[in-house]
């Protein structure tokens, strides 16, 4: 698939979110995709216009600071565009049922799942992945903090993880040990790393605090 | 090489231990200076910036991807397949099924001796998930399309979905020599008969552990390219080495036109210590097409097809007297590997027969077959499941004595193996440490004092409970190969066939070679998991690696040491003897004055490279090597509704010595937050009564332990007996006894907090409160 690239991409404006509304102007007036090989219509709109499996779209995705335009199915995940189509391997795939965090990016700042959205839902927000907190070569706050204390084992699941540490220290600079909790119950990790996974936020956190809230 | 940069490679002061001359092994680690210290991994910083490349990861040009048509059946035969339309769509490019010629592969399921021949794709289904066929497609989700695009005609046949009821007149019929793996296996030692008779208490009670799913967080799966008759393979796997001789058998081929590498890999406990078929299908789909294939499965399949922990059914009558001596253990068994020949009963027996003290014993155990996916070695295998009768029937027979929990199991510690051939003592047995410095670090007494005081009688109750724990292998073993290369300008290369699965082998070797050498551990790059460029490994299983590995790691840097030496020694015209090694340095004892650095050895200059190699040696004769636990827990019920809050966990663990602190403490924490999982949420369903299909098949309706299960209050006590005979770095495994007494010590709190004893997996509130309502009718 063609890739463009705009390096000089203005961040695009704030406050949008993914709306059903958006996503199905994205796609054509009361469009429906299909979701195998037999086209299938799902809309309960009277001219519901059917997408066909081979049918490819245009969209422009605001990944780490850059622009991306591509050309995709419409029926792509934004797990499966940002690893296969852009390279970016760093967001895991665990179930594609929303269930283990391990895809889990910042899309407008609010960690979500990326095997859960549609890549043409994310077109105009913002998203963040794991590539994205780094500093060139050199590892964000989270990263570090999650070195500092073994907050891993495999690895697999860990850059999911640091996105929605990331995200829970980018609303709450300062969280108690049961938002900590609450806010990582959606990423799990098999390797049970949980307890280092605590201190490495408590650890983040007072990073972030003597940082200036960079990540 | 400049002096600042020596100073960057080598830890200045650093007392490099004494070489042994060459042919001796070298003497026991005194006091370590790297070994044993929190240090962050070698390989943290491509774990944590998305940069390791995970064999799901991988993306080679031109790659297609590939997917499996399963039988959704648990027994089946198929009939017809037609793949003509799915050959027609559109990037598609192979279709393989049972009948396609170049996939007719023979495949074999064994363990134990019993070996069934199947086929890659056999006719007959005998488990949901079976492989059927399967295409390859220019993307996943076209390789999906493809293969819901086969139409396959099954003749459905009649399964059996329950262990319980697969030897019953009438049951289905899964192989044709009858649902038995085998005769049954037992074991006896002394007269049980008599035991009892001596019994001041006697107790039976018969226990239930729930089937548990591996799903590790990276899905089973591979990568495959062909350059020729060249076999390259990505995989997700435990071991380099088992998947090239599964896959080298399947296909024919010799061993040197196989590679596999698999450098990371997301998590396997066991289930990825061998190729599967998707790593054949991915093959042979690559061979077809002339492309790479991407094979990686989909969570469901994950959770039907590639391995479980089997449910165990356990009977355990003991006998007991009044002052605490275990006079007699019964055990029996009924488990089920699922459809194939997979060790559905294998070593659950074994903490029974082993971990306390008692004369007469006598286990035996049924394995059968059902209509399930066969099962694989899953972290501990039997141990957890034994452990949840025996624990549980310990404190049982405490509470009939009159006796606390801890002083029970202490009265009872055995110095030797009772249940191997000749019953051999152990190396080292930290069994009493960990049960009594663990008790003391958690405050044992204190808080059952305090939960008594408290009375205990509001709704919301608290409880502690405690189990001990030994695992049958963690002594590692030969073969193993390891190959130092030492750079001109002082840094080293290790070079390994192991895989690391997480549990930080990488680092421990590298810690290895820093402490023997003085090298700093960052300037050691490792080479590892390649059967194309690494050495020969067995797979990382067992709780084996480091107590395989390590000691050849510290043999092929003594060995490197050596060369070292003699070179110095002609270097600087004296006896190797007289030689001594400070960091980066080689110096005469006799005259301080003859020095010489690494770096400036003619030797090494000349060759640019210098080579150690080391071999794992035997262990030693006539000695049992396990590690011990013990692990104590503190719960909150809550008794109208059924919830159990775990407040906090200790785990203290005798797995010789603590080669790297962080990622010791690490797996004693990932250890138990696993055996969480067994106590309270995991259980794979069956529609027994029905349908015979797996109704939990994904991680909303299977559910791990989350952030929110596990508690922040986690204490690991390392226990280090000095164990001098195990191997030369005195390592014991650790990565499975972690998980052994967990689910136990919850069982035994949540009946300390309500005086309802669960002998069945999970402890949930529908579970929980159906017994609590029970206990309360009953008075």
């Amino acid at each position: 698939m063609k890739t463009d690239h705009d390096h000089a991409a203005k961040k695009p404006g704030c406050g949008r979110g993914i709306t059903r509304r958006k996503f199905l102007k994205t796609m054509g007036s009361g469009a429906a995709i299909a979701a195998a090989s037999d086209a299938l219509t799902v809309s309960g709109t009277a001219q519901a216009e059917v997408i066909k499996p081979e049918t490819i779209v245009r969209v422009n995705l605001f990944i780490n600071g850059r622009r991306r335009s591509l050309v995709i199915e419409p029926r792509w995940s934004l797990l499966y565009v940002l690893r296969a189509e852009l390279g970016l391997t760093g967001t895991k795939v665990g179930c594609e049922r929303g269930e283990c965090g391990a895809c889990t990016v910042l899309i407008d700042e609010i960690p979500r799942y990326a095997c859960l959205t549609l890549a043409v839902e994310a077109q105009e927000a913002e998203i963040v992945t794991i590539e994205g907190l780094m500093h060139g070569e050199k590892l964000g706050v989270v990263q570090q903090a999650f070195v500092e204390h073994d907050a891993f084992q495999c690895g697999y699941c860990t850059p999911g993880q640091i996105m929605a540490a990331e995200g829970l220290l980018r609303r709450n600079p300062a969280p108690e040990p049961d938002e900590i909790r609450s806010a990582m119950s959606g990423n799990l990790c098999r390797c049970g790393a949980y307890a280092h996974i605590y201190k490495a936020i408590g650890r983040a956190a007072e990073l972030k605090g003597t940082k200036g809230g960079a990540s | 090489m400049t002096d600042q940069a020596k100073e960057l490679y080598y830890v200045e002061g650093l007392p490099i231990p004494e070489t042994p001359r060459p042919g001796k092994n070298p003497a026991p680690w005194r006091r370590t200076r790297i070994i044993g210290r929190s240090v962050p991994r070698v390989d943290a910083y491509e774990r944590v910036s998305g940069s390791a490349v995970y064999p799901s990861d991988v993306s080679l040009p031109n790659m297609l991807y590939g997917a499996i048509r399963r039988c959704p059946h648990p027994h089946a035969r198929v009939k017809k397949i037609e793949t003509g339309r799915a050959q027609s769509m559109p990037g598609v490019h192979a279709v393989i099924s049972g009948q396609t010629p170049a996939a007719d592969v023979p495949w074999t399921y064994s363990s134990s001796g019993i070996t069934i021949k199947s086929k890659l794709f056999d006719p007959h289904c005998r488990f949901e998930g079976e492989t059927v066929a399967a295409a390859a497609a220019e993307t996943p989700y076209l390789a999906w399309d493809a293969v819901r695009a086969i139409d396959v005609a099954f003749e459905v046949l009649p399964a059996v979905a329950d262990e319980r009821a697969a030897l019953e007149q009438g049951a289905a019929v899964i192989h044709d020599q009858g649902n038995r793996v085998g005769p049954p296996r037992s074991y006896e030692r002394g007269d049980v008969a008599k035991g009892f008779s001596e019994a001041d208490v006697v107790l039976e009670e018969n226990y239930r552990t729930e089937c548990e799913i591996h799903t590790p967080m990276e899905l089973h799966g591979c990568v495959a390219n062909w350059e020729a008759d060249r076999l390259t393979i990505w995989e997700s796997t435990q071991g380099v080495y088992r998947v090239q001789q599964n896959v080298a058998e399947a296909l024919n081929l010799p061993l040197s036109k196989v590679r596999v590498i698999g450098h990371y890999m997301g998590g396997g406990f066991g289930s990825k210590l061998q190729a599967g078929k998707y790593t054949i299908i991915a093959a042979l789909l690559a061979r077809i097409t002339g492309r790479p294939v991407k094979m990686m499965l989909s969570r469901e399949e994950t959770y039907l097809a590639v391995g479980n922990r089997p449910p165990s059914n356990m009977t355990l009558k003991a006998g007991i007297k009044r002052n605490g001596t275990l006079t007699a253990l019964d055990f029996t068994c009924t488990g089920t590997g699922g459809a194939y020949p997979a060790g559905g009963t294998s070593l659950v027996d074994w903490q029974v027969r082993d971990l306390y003290t008692c004369p007469n014993v006598r286990t035996n155990s049924t394995d059968v077959y059902i209509n399930a996916g066969p099962a694989r070695p899953f972290r501990a295998p039997g141990h957890p499941q034994g452990s949840w009768a025996l624990e549980q029937m310990l404190d049982a027979l405490a509470q009939a004595i009159d006796m606390d929990p801890v002083d029970l199991r202490l009265k009872n510690i055995p110095l030797y193996s009772q249940a191997r051939d000749g019953q051999p003592p152990y190396t080292s047995t930290g069994l009493k440490d960990c049960i009594e410095k663990g008790a003391e670090a958690f405050a044992w007494k204190e808080a059952r004092q305090r939960i008594a005081a408290a009375g205990n009688r509001e709704f919301i109750r608290r409880g502690v409970g405690m189990a001990g724990g030994l695992w049958v292998a963690g002594a590692g073993r030969p073969p193993s190969t390891i190959i130092l290369k030492l750079f001109s300008d002082g840094s080293v290369n290790l070079n390994m066939g192991a895989s690391d699965i997480g549990t930080g082998t990488k680092t421990v070797m590298a810690l290895v070679v820093a402490e023997e050498l003085g090298v700093k551990p960052e300037f050691i790059q490792i080479e590892h998991a390649d059967t194309g460029t690494t050495q020969f490994a067995t797979p990382s299983g067992g709780s084996k690696t480091v107590p395989t590995e390590s000691p050849a790691v510290r043999a092929a840097a003594i060995n490197l040491k050596q060369q070292l030496l003699e070179i110095a020694a002609r270097d600087l015209a004296v006896d190797p003897a007289t030689l001594d090694f400070r960091a980066g340095s080689i110096v005469s004892r006799n005259d301080p004055s003859k020095t010489i650095s690494f770096t400036e050895l003619s030797g090494l200059k000349k060759q640019g490279v210098l080579v150690g190699i080391g071999y794992r040696g035997p262990n030693p004769e006539k000695k049992a090597i396990s590690p011990f636990a013990a692990q104590f827990c503190e719960v909150e019920v809550n008794t109208a509704t059924g919830e159990v809050r775990i407040l906090r966990f200790l785990g203290a663990h005798d797995s010789g010595r603590v080669m790297s602190r962080l990622t010791y403490d690490n797996q004693v924490f990932g250890g138990i937050a696993m055996g969480i999982g067994l106590a309270t949420t995991e259980a794979r369903i069956l529609d027994k009564s029905q349908t015979g299909k797996m109704v939990n098949r994904n991680w909303h309706d299977y559910k791990l332990p989350t952030a929110l299960d596990v508690p922040t209050d986690m204490i690991s006590l390392p226990i280090e007996p000095d164990d001098t005979q195990a191997n030369t770095t005195g390592a014991k495994g650790l990565g499975e006894p972690v998980t052994i007494p967990t689910a136990a010590a919850v069982a035994n709190a949540v009946c300390h907090a309500t005086g309802v004893r669960i002998t069945q997996t999970p402890i949930n509130p529908v579970q929980l409160c159906r017994l609590l309502a029970i206990r309360k009718k009953e008075g």
